[in-house]
Order: structure tokens, then sequence, then C-alpha cells
């Protein structure tokens, strides 16, 4: 089968060496642009939300190159993202294509239905080896989060800007061709050590700033305009509250989500409200604690489970003393006025940091 | 003496002020942009050089507005600030206690918060420009009212109908309707000024605690009207300050002082760069399929500054306006 999937940040490169190793042919996804997207929104319902219409475009990208099975991760509960697989088969249906969808479901959920499409991709692969696939997958994933982390960690420090991003990129090429464990360790390494050779300002105290939101336009770069990128380059240190692995550990190998946040969150919103959206809200108070300046909020145009989250931030915000600013991003959203805001939220944290007395850097206003 | 110079160069308008030690206003100018922000620029540094005083030179620059980045590389900026800091900043130098800032300018709006001094926080306009600047200029207009006498018309208004606010193409359908049918201009003016203020209030001041002291600025203060409204919506006294129409650069100036402080020196290339001939121009990278649009911008052929890419390949002249390059003019 030559099998196409939606592209969201460094996951794309584990799932195409899952697939190539069950003797797939992965039809690897491009890292979406803007023709992605305007081709996704030319035929996707226009109250969906940017995830619906990117993966949209990456799947009729994908079928110009030869595409006839696509995978996804389902949902279900109050976020359409259960909805989207059918409607995607569907579009596509319509547009004269018999490729077939195949939507993966949280595995304890829908044990029955995941195990029956699971054995499905596996083909002749015995479960024993689909298990020493997976093992390695994870390892690849956890070198994946090591290196992104990072990166964050080190944007905001360097001094010839680009490097982190570029060092980055190189150490993501390692990773890439790593086949087996032992080139997994091996490129892990080395990617790390292209990290350490960026020059940074040891002294520099970054601010700190937490990213929160729906899954994909946290994880996917083009889907948030770089926002983390953005971000570093503003001189802030970044940490989002969702990772590849830790959403693995929370959210696919178990049924209960992040319980760190959703009990954080239990005495403001008790329920859960599909997506990440009750997330959402116990993330602000997890980072408000850990001693960080703020938080950006991401979210796609019209998603429910964030906007109920959102409608909560003004409380939280005040009460445990954290600026937030929300970003909802769709197709109408222009880079310049995201841009705008970053900066102004990041000299606002600026002036806060100051204002406390609990730091002592320059700072850009007259007093 | 010292002189500050703050730029803000927006969609409709381009501002200028000059600032002295002491944070006076020593003078401004106020051009339409009308899509050309480099030659509205340069006839307002023209303009504005004809002010300065003798013996007053200019030790610092910055730039604010959405041709920031622009604007910093051919005056040869000392700071490049977000519109949002510098209103901000400009509010509490008029009032230092201030606690909201409304900002109705050609085409966007804002909140900003402040406590003790400091930004808290702030929104900007994202769906619609109705209430906006443009907007009433195009309505004022339509009905034949010069723009200055607009607030003034609508103060007389007694009851002022309902206007359906929450777009600019509906509310204008809606004011057309109201004068088929007969209703007074002023009480369609007054009713528009009311549905601005709405739909400001459920936009960009939803959710949003708004404390006195509470100062108006952007080209919109000029409009006693709008004024009005507010003072109703919101039940407190509205500030307008002196130099509401240009807080942009006023913000700007007070920024680049303490960018020099920092800095030592000016970038300023001096007002002679209102005679030199820049090019802007872009291209779509074919390099990859992000598709970047590039932004150059040369100065008699040579090329100044380009930015815009992804990757950061074409930035290898300053990826931005990096206030620091320097260049032979």
């Amino acid at each position: 089968m030559k099998i196409g999937y939606g592209h969201m940040g460094t996951l794309t490169m584990v799932v195409e060496m899952i697939l190539e190793e069950l003797g797939h042919e992965p039809v690897v996804p491009f890292r979406p642009t803007r023709q992605t997207l305007a081709l996704g929104a030319k035929y996707a319902p226009e109250f969906a939300c940017i995830p619906f219409k990117i993966v949209l475009g990456t799947y009729l990208e994908s079928l110009a190159r030869g595409a006839d099975c696509f995978i996804s991760g389902g949902g279900y509960g109050p976020c359409r993202a259960g909805l989207y697989g059918e409607l995607h088969s569907r579009i596509l249906q319509d547009l004269g294509y018999n490729a077939e969808l195949i939507f993966l479901f949280p595995p304890l959920k829908k044990t029955v239905d995941f195990m029956r499409k699971l054995s499905r991709l596996k083909g002749r692969h015995s479960w024993f080896s689909l298990a020493r696939i997976i093992s390695k997958a994870w390892a690849k994933l956890n070198a994946l989060d090591e290196l992104e982390m990072m990166s964050q960690r080190l944007r905001p420090l360097e001094l010839t800007r680009g490097q982190t991003s570029k060092a980055f990129e190189k150490g993501l090429q390692y990773l890439h061709q790593a086949k087996n464990r032992g080139e997994i360790e091996e490129a892990r390494a080395a990617a790390l050590a292209e990290m350490k050779k960026i020059e940074i300002d040891p002294t520099a105290k970054p601010l700190k700033i937490g990213i929160i939101g729906e899954i994909y336009v946290q994880l996917e770069p083009f889907a948030n305009f770089y926002v983390e990128e953005a971000l570093g380059h503003l001189g802030a240190e970044v940490r989002r509250s969702i990772y590849l692995t830790s959403y693995t550990r929370h959210d696919v190998l178990s049924t209960r989500g992040d319980m760190n946040s959703r009990s954080l969150a239990q005495p403001y919103l008790a329920q859960k409200v599909g997506g990440h959206g009750q997330n959402s809200v116990g993330d602000v108070i997890r980072f408000a604690q850990m001693g960080y300046d703020g938080v950006v909020q991401l979210a796609p145009f019209s998603c429910i489970p964030e906007i109920v989250a959102k409608s909560l931030m003004p409380f939280i915000s005040k009460k445990f003393g954290i600026p937030v600013l929300t970003l909802f991003i769709d197709e109408q959203t222009g880079p310049t006025g995201i841009q705008t805001r970053l900066e102004a939220f990041v000299d606002l944290l600026e002036q806060r940091r100051l204002a406390s007395g609990r730091y002592d850097f320059p700072g850009n206003i007259i007093q | 003496m010292d002189l500050y110079l703050g730029i803000d160069v927006g969609s409709v308008s381009t501002n200028l002020v000059i600032i002295d030690e002491k944070n006076e206003v020593i003078a401004y100018e106020y051009l339409r942009t009308r899509g050309q922000p480099i030659r509205a620029v340069q006839e307002g540094l023209k303009a504005i050089a004809q002010k300065i005083p003798q013996g007053g030179s200019i030790c610092g620059v910055g730039t604010t507005g959405s041709a920031r980045y622009l604007t910093g590389v051919i005056v040869g900026a000392d700071t490049v600030k977000n519109e949002i800091t510098a209103h901000a900043v400009a509010a509490r130098l008029v009032k230092p206690d201030v606690q909201t800032v409304l900002e109705l300018g050609g085409q966007d709006s804002k909140i900003i918060l402040l406590r003790h001094g400091v930004v808290t926080d702030f929104a900007m306009n994202t769906i619609c420009a109705a209430g906006t600047g443009s907007f009433l200029d195009h309505q004022a207009a339509r009905l034949g009212i010069p723009i200055e006498e607009f607030g003034a018309l609508a103060l007389r208004s007694r009851s002022p109908v309902h206007i359906a606010g929450r777009c600019s193409v509906f509310a204008e359908s809606d004011m057309i309707h109201k004068q088929q049918v007969g209703h007074l201009t002023e009480d369609i003016i007054a009713g528009l000024c009311d549905a601005l203020v709405r739909n400001y209030m459920n936009n960009v001041g939803k959710g949003k605690e708004i404390l006195p002291p509470v100062v108006f600025q952007g080209g919109v203060a000029a409009n006693i009207g709008i004024k009005a409204a507010f003072e109703k919506a919101l039940q407190l006294e509205i500030f307008v300050p002196p130099y509401y129409h240009v807080m942009g650069a006023l913000g700007a100036a007070l920024l680049s002082r303490s960018a020099v402080k920092k800095k030592k020196t000016t970038s300023f290339r001096g007002f002679s760069t209102s005679n030199l001939d820049y090019k802007t121009g872009s291209f779509e990278c074919k390099g990859c399929p992000n598709i970047c649009e590039i932004i150059t911008i040369s100065l008699h052929g040579e090329l100044l500054a380009r930015w815009g890419s992804r990757c950061g390949k074409w930035d290898n002249l300053e990826s931005s306006a990096s206030p620091a390059q320097e260049v032979n003019v």
C-alpha cells in the first residue's frame, strides 16, 4: 500500500519509519505550505477548523504523488476530530478518489476496532516484530522530543539569530536517517552535539513562556505561524504543554489524559470538554506554578474545547497572576497580526518582570 | 538641544513627532499614507525638518506601526516597536496613572490595560474593521458630511436609531435603510456611533476590566460623537489627550530615548534621506514549497535589506531591519 498521512511536526518522520518497517510504501507528506492550506480550504467546509483544512490539503497533494490509502488518528467527544475522518473520506470520494482511509481510535477505548486495523497495517509481520518496530519508534520519539526541548531552551540565548533553528534542522536530518536503535542513539548524540556548538550567552535570563492549546496547532509549526521560533527570536524560552512522548503516554496508552493538568483544572472546569480544553485550563495553572512569565494559548478558529477554555482565561489568569495571550488561527489569519501581538506580549512580560523587581536587566521603557 | 523623532506608519496615516529632553512635543506631522509608506515618510521628514528649532539635533529615532520595519531601514531607526507598546508608553506619558487605553485608528482598534504603569493585558480587533477610522470616513463621505463635523452632528441627536454594527457592510446597508424610511441624519449618525462602540466593546473589549482613568486616542478620538458614546457605554469620564492622533509616533519617540541611552549613539540617517530614491520590491522564492514572499528594499539600485524568508536563504543582508546596520548614503 502507498500510505499517506497528515504532517504534524516531528511525528512525520516517526510514522514514515513505522510504515517503512512494516513493508508499506509511505508517501511522506511535505511540510504544509500556503498552497497546501489553500488547496484544503477550497474543498473543506468553511467552518471546519484549520487542522482539518491543512490535513485535507496534504491528502490531496499526496494523492497526486500516488497515495492510495491514508491513516489518521481519530477522536470522539465534543471535539469535531472524531467526525473529521469520515468527512475527509467523503470529500475525497466526491472528488472522485478511491483512496482508503484508516482511522485509528484510542486503543484502550475501541480495542477491537483498533486491533483489527492494526493487524491490517502490520500485514504479515508477527506481533513480536511489530512490538520491536514500535519500541524503535518510541526511541526515536524520545530523541526528537529531547532535541526539540533543547532548541526551545537555546534559541533565546543564541548570539547569532537562526543558529539554533539551523542546528535543529541538521539534528532532524540525522535522526531521519537513523534506521535502528544503535543508529538512533548515534544520531541523537550527533544532533545534541550540533546543538552544543551553538554560541550562546549563558548569563541571559530569558522570559519563560508556556504554549498551550489544541494539539495540531501546537505541534505543527506551519499551523501556528512558527510561534516557537518567533518567541525564541524575541528572547523567550518556550515550553509546550504537549510533546509527542507525553501525548502518547497520556492520551494513547491511557484513557485518562494528562491527569496533572486535568486535576489542576478540576476546581474550575470539572468535566472534559473535548480535545485538550480541560488541559488548557490546568496547563495555565501548571505554568504559573512553575514560575513561567506568561502563556500563549493556540487554538484553531471555531474550536469549541479551546473556546470553553478561553472563556475561563480572564479568571484563571488573574487568580494565578499569569498573563495569557490567546491566538485563534484560521486561513484568514495574517502573520503580521500574530507577530505584532507576540511582540507586544513579550514587551508586556518584560515590563512585568522589571516592575516585580525580581530581575535586573535593561528594559526598554522609560520610567 | 537633544531631540527625538518618532514615526508611526500605519495603513491610513503616517505620523511623525519630535520631542525634546523634557518629553515635550516640539513638532508633529500627520499625513495620509495612501498605500505608499516610503513616500509618506519622506514627505513627513521634509515637512517636520522645517519645524526643528535652531540648535536642535535628532539624537534618536523610533518607528512603529504596520510599516515599522520598512521605515526602520529607511530612516535608520534606533528602535522598532510594535504599536501596542508604543501607544501604551505614550498614554502613560500624558496620564501617568492611566489604567485603560482605547485606541481607534485607521484600520485597527485596540484596548490596552495598564496597572501601576505596567501593561497587563491588551487586545486588537481580529474580525472586522467596523468602528475604525476608514469606515467612519467612508460613511461621512457617503452622507456628504465633512468628517470633522460628524461628531458634532451626532451630539445633536435626540433619539439615536439602532444600527446593526457587527459588520461594516451590514452597518452600511442598515444605515441606508434607515435613511430611506426617513430618519434624521443626526439620529443615524448618533446610532452609528453607538453601534461602533458596542462593536468595539463586544470585540476587543470583551472580558476586559475597564477602570479609570481611560485615555481615548487614535484618529477617531477627534470624533466627539464616538467619545460621547464611549462615555455613555462605560459610564466613565474619557480623557482625549492633546496629541491623540499621533500617540503612536509619540510613543516611538519616547522609546527611542531609552534605546539610545543604551546604545549611546543614534543610527539616524539624517533628513537628507527624504531625497533619496528608495525602491521596494518583492518576489516569491521558489526554492521550496513554502513559497515565501521576499521583500527587498534598495537605494539607488543597491540592495539595502531583504526579509521574509523562512529559511534565511535571502537574509545574508540581515533578516530584518536591524537598526545597527551601517549603510553608506
